[in-house]
């Protein structure tokens, strides 16, 4: 008794098929995420390790981005303020730019890029070289070790950077208004947060945590389920970050939507 | 041929595989697979590249489901086993991949303690750290603990392999083509590390190769595996004698005269 004989016939078309297929593929994948989270054991140790890769690792990178946002986005800002006499409201101005927008957007951006691709690369040399396999046939659960740990590190990092992202660029524009208008840092801050809202925060918070769960499973996703050998590994880093990228501005977008209903 | 007589209990069946079928599309690569491996014997299955004597292995660790046909380990239906289950009986079984499969970020002493720290987590450091000490001298590479896997050679590789999975105390060995792409020296070496394996751990063997020279020095019983079913089984001398198959003589001619 032979099975599939014949290849299956498309429903639609071979490629609407697949793409439906891998929708599919992936709410299981996140359901799986859900239903192994809090099973035990915990990984505790890899979790950490993890957010050592993910938080860490990263400052660097976030700490000269923001800090280079904030100083440029002061600069830029300040010769149209200055038509009206209105430098004055320059921290407000970068500050809701700064917390509203672009910390939670730019830190999403960089560790897609960063993150993303070290996830979705690793994860499928592991596959393609049989480390995934191996695990598994040495009785441990391969997802629970690899995957859950690291969608978990990425979302619980992601708010952190973001909230670092947003000191260090408030700090780079503190720098650039204190050149040149000599304001203490009391008063930029006091300046600064007068218009930040509590909602402002917890959005800004809300959209990391989501940009930092879609990178998670965007990467560990294609990482895991990589194939074409060496290939394979190229393509799982460079569809992670370029997916990751594309879901974080659609989520941008409608977090700003429902956010602004509500504000 | 082997060095010693093997212990092999007849009367008791490890692995016991009927009609198997697998097909990747309209790729039919298994094509009513039969074999029974007894207690403490080593089958070598044969056969050239894309005939599916991988596939066979992964279905049997349960990495790959079948279409069809049924396979019994250990007295356990592996097709039908739940997680946890397979899991369980993951634990009696050691698979050694072809590149070893050592895990890149972690030292050799690491990818030996892993299995153990997952899988009896009230193992002491110590204790670990003994059973890493006696299978790394078993496979005769005690001073590599501290290696990384990327600073040890193909051969070593293997071996490393092999350690780990020793060390959870399988009752069956897989071994996916452990003599590929090393020197005849190493081969050896490999092929004596087997048959070390099978008499010092009594385990019973499944061993995927096309090397004739480690089916003649490692398998009490020789499979040779062609569009996806076994044509000939036996002792190495048997199978070989009737070159009337033109898979067989090839394999032979190639193997012997090359």
């Amino acid at each position: 008794m032979e099975s599939n004989d014949q290849p299956e016939k498309p429903l639609i078309s071979s490629k609407v098929d697949a793409f439906f297929l891998s929708v599919y593929d992936i709410f299981r994948f996140i359901s799986r995420f859900f239903r192994e989270v809090l099973r035990p054991p915990l990984e505790v140790q890899e979790f950490i390790r993890q957010c050592f890769m993910v938080g860490y690792k990263s400052l660097a990178l976030i700490s000269l981005t923001g800090f280079i946002t904030g100083l440029v986005f002061t600069k830029q800002s300040r010769p149209s303020l200055a038509e009206f006499g209105a430098t004055s409201w320059l921290p407000s101005l970068i500050s809701i730019a700064v917390i509203r927008a672009l910390a939670p957007l730019v830190t999403a951006l960089i560790c897609a890029g960063k993150v993303g691709s070290s996830i979705g690369a690793e994860l499928a040399s592991m596959k393609v070289t049989e480390q995934i396999d191996a695990m598994e046939v040495s009785a441990i659960n391969p997802f629970k070790y690899l995957v859950v740990t690291r969608i978990l590190a990425c979302t619980v990092c992601l708010p952190l950077l973001m909230s670092y992202t947003a000191l260090v660029g408030m700090m780079g524009s503190f720098l650039d208004i204190h050149l040149n208008e000599q304001t203490s840092i009391t008063a930029f801050f006091n300046k600064a947060f007068a218009n930040i809202s509590f909602l402002d925060l917890a959005s800004s918070l809300f959209k990391s945590i989501c940009f930092g769960f879609t990178i998670g499973v965007v990467s560990c996703y294609q990482g895991f389920n990589a194939s074409q050998g060496t290939t394979g590994v190229g393509k799982a880093a460079n569809v992670a970050v370029v997916i990751s990228m594309f879901l974080i501005f659609i989520e941008e977008i409608v977090i700003v939507q429902i956010v602004n209903s509500i504000r | 041929m082997k060095p010693f007589t093997p212990e092999i209990d007849w009367n008791d069946t490890v692995i016991s595989i009927r009609g198997l079928y697998k097909s990747f599309g309209a790729n039919h690569v298994l094509r009513g697979v039969d074999l029974d491996l007894f207690k403490g014997e080593n089958i070598v299955v044969l056969g050239r590249s894309g005939t599916g004597k991988s596939v066979l292995i992964k279905i049997i660790a349960g990495l790959l489901k079948p279409d069809a046909g049924t396979v019994n380990v250990l007295g356990q239906e592996v097709p039908e086993l739940g997680t946890v289950e397979l899991r369980e009986l993951r634990l009696k079984l050691g698979f050694c991949f072809q590149n070893g499969a050592l895990y890149d970020s972690m030292t050799v002493g690491e990818n030996l303690e892993f299995p153990l720290k997952r899988n009896d987590p009230k193992m002491t450091a110590d204790q670990r750290r003994r059973l890493v000490d006696i299978v790394l001298e078993a496979v005769g590479l005690s001073q590599t603990i501290n290696q990384m896997p990327a600073e040890l050679s193909g051969g070593q590789r293997k071996r490393i392999g092999i350690a780990r999975t020793l060390i959870l105390r399988p009752e069956i060995m897989l071994y996916d083509e452990p003599t590929a792409g090393l020197d005849p020296i190493t081969c050896t070496e490999i092929n004596t590390l087997i048959n070390e394996v099978q008499k010092r751990f009594k385990t019973s063997s499944i061993i995927i190769t096309h090397d004739l020279t480690c089916a003649r020095a490692t398998g009490d019983k020789i499979a040779v595996m062609k569009e996806g079913k076994f044509i000939r089984q036996g002792d190495f001398d048997t199978v070989f004698s009737d070159n009337s198959d033109e898979l067989i003589r090839e394999f032979y001619d190639y193997n012997f005269i090359q």
